[in-house]
């Protein structure tokens, strides 16, 4: 990859100068303007590493508290035993050795008309343009009786971390015989086909270890992602392990008593657990409020054509934090949109035309070892709004061979080793 | 979209071959500089564009197009070889179900036409 060189980024500054007179540039020339990113998983994580593709001159600065980032994705593989926890870890040599300052501290606060950025060290850092991709937050309030305490006895393990090493060790902990219960949210949500394929993991590890076991999924919606595909499969592989509930049949949970280990539905059936999984309604991580770029729903509205975002002009926001229906919120998605607006902004600072809106998803889902399903979407910008391009995408065939869903288990994790070598570098 | 793109005798052998004849064949004959990539096109992507289009095709296919697993690298294949197999995987006539027939339904001849260019020049700008 050869990036501009400094003379055509020159040139074209001299062309086309006095229309993108951006102040900062203007004040400081081209190659010292400056890009802040929050967040140093899979949008900002590859927002940072193709910014300095497209553009080595810029100064780019990525802040996150993590030395090294564990993965969402291939987490619940990790849950079933067959993926170890340091396999999920990446850290940050890559984006280092491309030239991105790493900053290891936690964002809290950002000053839009200053065009600054407060960091939990102390540190204040001026921005030209400021790129948030801070994930999720779980809603602490949304669902009775769980909190943040509560989520040490019933984790929710859906940010990969102690929460999730802690569900496995409840689940190593429990006696065969016993119910694994998983409360499952409304759209949207981070991952929707994410639930689902835990359950088969989950599933996986029983079937080996505590064979007497029960999955029982309580669920806000009665569709899911790859429902038909999931439904099969989870027969196919674990015959009656594993009971779906969805809306209909009373699966919403209106409240949680996690030291009891019970949950409650909206017709007041009880549910006793021994092992308790609580998914819960999630926003926006919190620094985009900060920002000042989320709107009544919790999620950051963008400009479908750049992931600039809708509320203030030179914060751009990615991934599982901004509202992208109908892209659903994968590491995929985060990935493209990222690279989308990485190429936005290095043509918007060099003077040069954007790129046209293009973004894509697959989701690929493992049931069991050497049977893999996917999901993949093709998107575009439209009248200012994101489409799904017609005709494209769907989910694997329902009437598949074993050859072929062992082939999609293969490709499942090739591209975890693709995205993850794409994201963080070798 | 003129049919008549350069390299159309590439089109033609994938559509009589199966693609595991198909690859040995054209990278054989790439290799001897027989192939001759097609001449430029008209309405030409910008590089910017095809980079972001590229983006979304690397996160399975590795780096720049370098394979990281079961998924076959594509990086440095002939530019005709590409462009006739990611024309058969949107026109369903390759590997039924696969996901690149999903992915390519939603590209158009210009932006196949593109990403063939590409690959073939070795995944980067
Ligand atoms: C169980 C599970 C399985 C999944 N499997 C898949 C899969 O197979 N395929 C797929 O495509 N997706 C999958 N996902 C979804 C995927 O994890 C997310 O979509 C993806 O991580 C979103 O990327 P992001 O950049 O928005 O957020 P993240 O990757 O979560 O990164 C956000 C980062 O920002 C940091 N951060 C937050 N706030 C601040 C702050 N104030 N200051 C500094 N740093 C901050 C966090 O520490 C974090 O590192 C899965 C998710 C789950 C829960
Ligand atoms: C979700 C993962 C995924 C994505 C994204 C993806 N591919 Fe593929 N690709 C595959 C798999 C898997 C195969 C193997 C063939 C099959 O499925 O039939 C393949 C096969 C191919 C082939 C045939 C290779 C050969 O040796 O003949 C080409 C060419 C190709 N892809 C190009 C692309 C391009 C260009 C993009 C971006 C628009 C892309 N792919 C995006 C998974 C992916």
């Amino acid at each position: 990859m050869t990036g501009p060189t400094r003379r055509r980024v020159l040139g074209s500054l001299a062309a086309g100068g006095a229309s993108l007179a951006l102040p900062a540039m203007v004040r400081a020339g081209a190659g010292s303007a400056r890009v802040v990113i929050v967040g140093g998983g899979f949008g900002g994580a590859t927002a940072a590493r193709y910014l300095k593709r497209h553009a080595p001159q810029l100064q780019v600065t990525l802040i996150e508290p993590a030395p090294r980032f564990h993965t969402c994705p291939f987490s619940n593989l990790y849950l079933a035993g067959l993926r170890s926890w340091d396999s999920l870890g990446h850290g940050f040599e890559g984006l280092r050795g491309a030239g991105i300052d790493v900053i290891h501290a936690r964002a809290d606060d950002v000053d839009a008309s200053r065009r600054t950025l407060r960091l939990s060290t102390g540190q204040t850092l001026g921005w030209d343009r400021l790129v948030l991709s801070p994930g999720v937050d779980m809603r602490w309030d949304a669902l009775p009786g769980y909190d943040e305490a509560a989520a040490l006895l019933a984790p929710h393990a859906w940010k990969a971390g102690l929460q999730t090493q802690l569900l496995r060790r409840q689940m190593e902990a429990m006696a065969d015989g016993g119910s694994f219960v998983m409360v499952i949210p409304d759209n949207p949500f981070r991952c929707p086909p994410g639930p689902y394929e835990r359950a088969a993991m989950v599933a996986h590890y029983f079937k080996q270890h505590k064979p007497r076991s029960k999955i029982l999924l309580l669920d806000a919606k009665d569709n899911f992602s790859k429902k038909g595909l999931f439904l099969q499969g989870w027969k196919a592989l674990y015959g009656d392990m594993i009971e779906w509930v969805g809306l209909a049949d009373d699966g919403r949970v209106t409240r949680v008593d996690a030291k009891a280990l019970t949950v409650e539905t909206a017709f007041g059936q009880v549910h006793k657990a021994a092992v308790l999984n609580v998914i819960p309604p999630q926003k926006a991580g919190f620094i985009a409020e900060r920002a000042g770029v989320v709107d009544a729903s919790g999620w950051v509205p963008v400009k479908a054509e750049s992931f600039e975002t809708r509320q203030v002009a030179g914060i751009y926001a990615l991934g599982d934090a901004t509202l992208a229906a109908p892209m659903p919120k994968s590491a995929f998605v985060a990935n493209t949109q990222a690279k989308l607006a990485a190429a936005t902004i290095a043509a918007d600072l060099l003077g040069r035309a954007p790129p046209a809106a293009f973004y894509a998803n697959t989701c690929y889902s493992l049931i069991g070892p050497g049977y893999g399903i996917s999901v993949a979407g093709v998107y575009r910008a439209e009248d200012g709004r994101i489409i799904e391009v017609p005709g494209s995408g769907g989910v694997s065939p329902s009437d598949a061979e074993a050859a072929f869903r062992a082939d999609e288990a293969a490709y499942g994790a090739s591209w975890y080793a693709a995205i993850c070598t794409d994201t963080w570098g070798a | 979209m003129p049919p008549e793109r350069g390299g159309l005798s590439t089109l033609q052998r994938s559509q009589v071959l199966p693609p595991s004849l198909v690859a040995p064949v054209l990278l054989s004959l790439a290799g001897l500089g027989l192939v001759l990539a097609g001449p430029a096109r008209g309405a030409e992507l910008p590089a910017t564009t095809a980079a972001v289009l590229a983006g979304g095709c690397v996160n399975c296919h590795g780096p720049d197009g370098r394979a990281q697993g079961a998924i076959p690298g594509i990086r440095g294949l002939d530019e005709g070889y590409l462009r006739a197999r990611l024309l058969a995987f949107r026109d369903g006539r390759d590997a039924p179900g696969s996901v690149m027939t999903r992915l390519m339904k939603g590209h158009d001849t210009h932006q196949i036409e593109a990403l063939a260019k590409w690959f073939a020049q070795g995944g980067t700008q």
